[in-house]
């Protein structure tokens, strides 16, 4: 069965051209790019090559990029540092509705004694960004706000909360793994002192990640050792996987007209379809400012994982904010912080695009999902009395 | 990637007796929406009122859920209600080739939505629950003080389920039952729960061979610490390592939460008082701190 891949927030197919160019440097350009010789010499300039393509995704200068392991790796590294860069300060923000990579971080250094505030939504998933004014002070190290909401792909204001993180001498990180690729980033003309990125939710492959540090920006590295990414962080450079990412974000950048128009308009299109072919559905986060690929969409009175089972049956990959797919049975975290009510949280699917996303793909899922929630809620002994027939 | 067998796969796509019974004799419901599944089982029985000639189910849930749903109306039909009464979960698990075990809560929601049917249909009184959480007791038969606020469950729901499948770890408390599974709140009074149960346990099965050999005195105190404490101190982040065995003096010594830990003297004693249950009535515990 062929797949019809509508996961990509939870990771993307490597493109070819990017593990073309990422081929050679396993068995043939091996070397070490820290060495002195031509051998690895040359390993090292297509380093820096992949480095000036990452930043000219960001708008950023290269000596700005540095290489890490992961989004995960990124966003403990900049969180860490602020918080040893000021020690005197014991106060962290971040929301609510974040990926665990920065909420368990978070949450574990409350149990070491610092104060964590986590800024809440409202329905549609938008930040507060005045609750953000009334909590930060004098004490706050560290603002980590994410960009964009994996889940339901609402966009943060991380401008405007960058400046009120400045405003008060706090250091401000983003969380930027499911935005980068999918829409316009500039920092040159941002306040923002730190940002992750994550190779493989840009068809770049797993393992590799970016931490942008701005010029000037304090810092004090996770992993100490070598002098490597100018001892910011020690370790030898992944350097096939660099070089991949260079080229993916060469490619992110080509494709970022049509990821903002092809893309959207079949997100657009699938959701557009289901809503008005499925009754007792909301899109969740659907009055906010979203990614273009992203749509998340909670059918009342079916459970999510049910859903997913019979969608694979047809090869359709989706994912759920559903309890019983996460191994925690609450529902997901960032539903239950926008007010999603109980009755649908826990049916909510989400679909995330991609460029390899096609017409026809969408035009399946637009056949097979109304016949699968109406199977499911004629199963279930909610179905009928709430919906009065209309299943 | 799902992790369910064959079995619950066919279950969950052709799920059998879905919908209702319009004259049922016997109608069990528990769950809601705000737990994330329920389940509606309708019972018919046979002239004399006392063989069920049909089931059918009406379920909001996982995969595994309507499996579970689907397996229960199969294994109850043909069988008086006493038989259908001693059906356990696990055997519903067990139907299904097994389960995931943080999916064992699905077969947990089967044997209570029969149990409650039954216990209905004879009549024997269903108390309703009060209390400020947001949504109904998950099951309202189970009376007692509410334990998990996020899916309302009692004490008394939760140390039944604690005892038929023999849990030693609040987080297959959670797999069982979802208790604590949201807010995590109430684990420490899962442990206590725990705790309590495998006291009255011991105090009632002393199944302890009579005489035995030191070789098999030393393979028993090894396997007793493995199955029934080191899990224990587990679930408190603790841990303990066996340093020598000397005839009855078993020495041990605490590692991690233990180690260093003021009621470390208890928790030697609480070893000492399980070994003595299930190995020799004269082992004597020591901490020491190799």
């Amino acid at each position: 069965m062929k797949e019809i891949y509508l996961d990509n927030n939870a990771t993307t197919k490597v493109d070819e051209a990017v593990f073309e160019e990422m081929r050679p440097y396993f068995c043939e350009l091996y070397g070490n790019p820290s060495s002195m010789h031509f051998f690895g010499g040359q390993v090292q300039s297509k380093v820096t090559e992949a480095r000036v393509r990452v930043a000219e995704l960001l708008g950023a200068s290269p000596d700005e990029i540095i290489f890490t392991a992961c989004g995960t790796e990124s966003d403990n590294a900049a969180i860490r540092s602020a918080l040893e860069v000021f020690p005197d300060r014991r106060h962290i923000i971040t929301s609510r509705v974040e990926h665990p990579a920065v909420l368990t971080q978070c949450r574990n250094l409350r149990q070491k004694g610092y104060r964590v505030t986590e800024i809440g939504v409202d329905g549609a998933g938008r930040l507060d960004l005045e609750e953000l004014k009334t909590v930060i002070d004098d004490d706050t190290a560290i603002v980590s706000l994410m960009w964009a909401n994996n889940e339901t792909g609402v966009i943060f204001p991380v401008e405007e909360a960058a400046k009120i993180a400045k405003s008060k001498g706090a250091l401000f990180h983003s969380d930027a793994v499911q935005a980068i690729g999918k829409i316009p980033i500039n920092m040159a003309a941002s306040h923002i002192d730190m940002l992750s990125l994550s190779g493989h939710k840009l068809h770049a492959p797993k393992g590799i990640g970016v931490l942008y540090l701005r010029k000037g920006t304090p810092f004090r590295p996770l992993l100490v050792g070598g002098h490597q990414e100018k001892s910011r962080r020690a370790g030898t450079e992944n350097a096939a996987a660099i070089i991949a990412l260079g080229k993916a974000c060469q490619l992110a950048g080509q494709h970022m007209d049509a990821e903002n128009t092809v893309v959207k308009g079949m997100r657009d299109r699938l959701q557009d379809s289901l809503m008005s072919a499925i009754p007792h559905a909301r899109i969740n986060g659907g009055g906010a400012e979203r990614l273009p690929n992203t749509t998340s969409i909670a059918f009342e009175f079916v459970e999510g994982e049910a859903i997913l089972l019979l969608l694979s049956e047809f090869g359709i990959c989706a994912s759920s904010g559903s309890a019983c797919t996460s191994g925690s049975l609450e529902p997901s975290h960032v539903l239950r912080a926008m007010g999603v009510p109980f009755t649908c949280a826990h049916g909510s699917i989400r679909f995330s695009l991609s460029r390899y996303t096609t017409d026809a793909e969408i035009d399946t899922v637009i056949r097979e999902l109304p016949p699968i929630i109406a199977r499911l809620r004629m199963m279930s002994p909610f179905g009928r009395e709430h919906l009065q027939g209309k299943v | 990637m799902w992790d369910y067998t064959p079995i619950v796969k066919d279950h969950f796509l052709n799920p059998r007796n879905v919908g209702e019974i319009p004259n049922a004799d016997a109608i069990g419901e528990v769950g809601s929406l705000a737990c994330g599944d329920a389940l509606k089982l309708y019972l018919k029985l046979d002239d004399n009122k006392d063989k069920i000639v049909d089931a059918k189910f009406q379920t909001f849930g996982c995969a595994s859920a309507i499996a579970s749903s689907s397996a229960l109306t199969e294994m109850v039909k043909g069988k008086n209600l006493d038989e259908a009464l001693a059906i356990s979960n696990q055997e519903i698990a067990d139907f299904l080739g097994g389960l995931p075990e943080e999916k064992m809560h699905c077969s947990v929601m089967g044997q209570e939505a029969l149990e409650v049917a039954i216990f209905k249909y004879r009549g024997i009184e269903m108390p309703q629950h009060d209390s400020e959480h947001d949504h109904g007791p998950a099951y309202p038969d189970y009376e007692g003080e509410i334990v998990c606020k996020c899916f309302g469950i009692t004490d008394a729901f939760l140390k039944k389920v604690i005892e038929t499948n023999s849990l030693t770890t609040a987080e297959q408390v959670t797999n069982f039952t979802k208790a604590g599974g949201a807010c995590g709140g109430c684990i420490p009074k899962i442990k206590d729960l725990i705790a309590q149960v495998l006291g009255e346990a011991a105090a009632q099965t002393r199944v302890r061979p009579e005489k035995l050999s030191n070789m098999k005195k030393m393979q028993l105190i090894q396997e007793v610490l493995e199955r029934d404490i080191r899990p224990l101190l587990w679930a408190d982040g603790g841990d303990l390592e066996l340093i020598d065995i000397d005839g009855a003096k078993v020495q041990v010594a605490f590692r991690k939460a233990c180690a260093g830990c003021a009621s470390s003297g208890n928790t030697a004693r609480m070893v000492e008082a399980k070994l003595r249950d299930l190995v020799a009535e004269d082992i004597v515990v020591e901490e020491v701190s190799a």
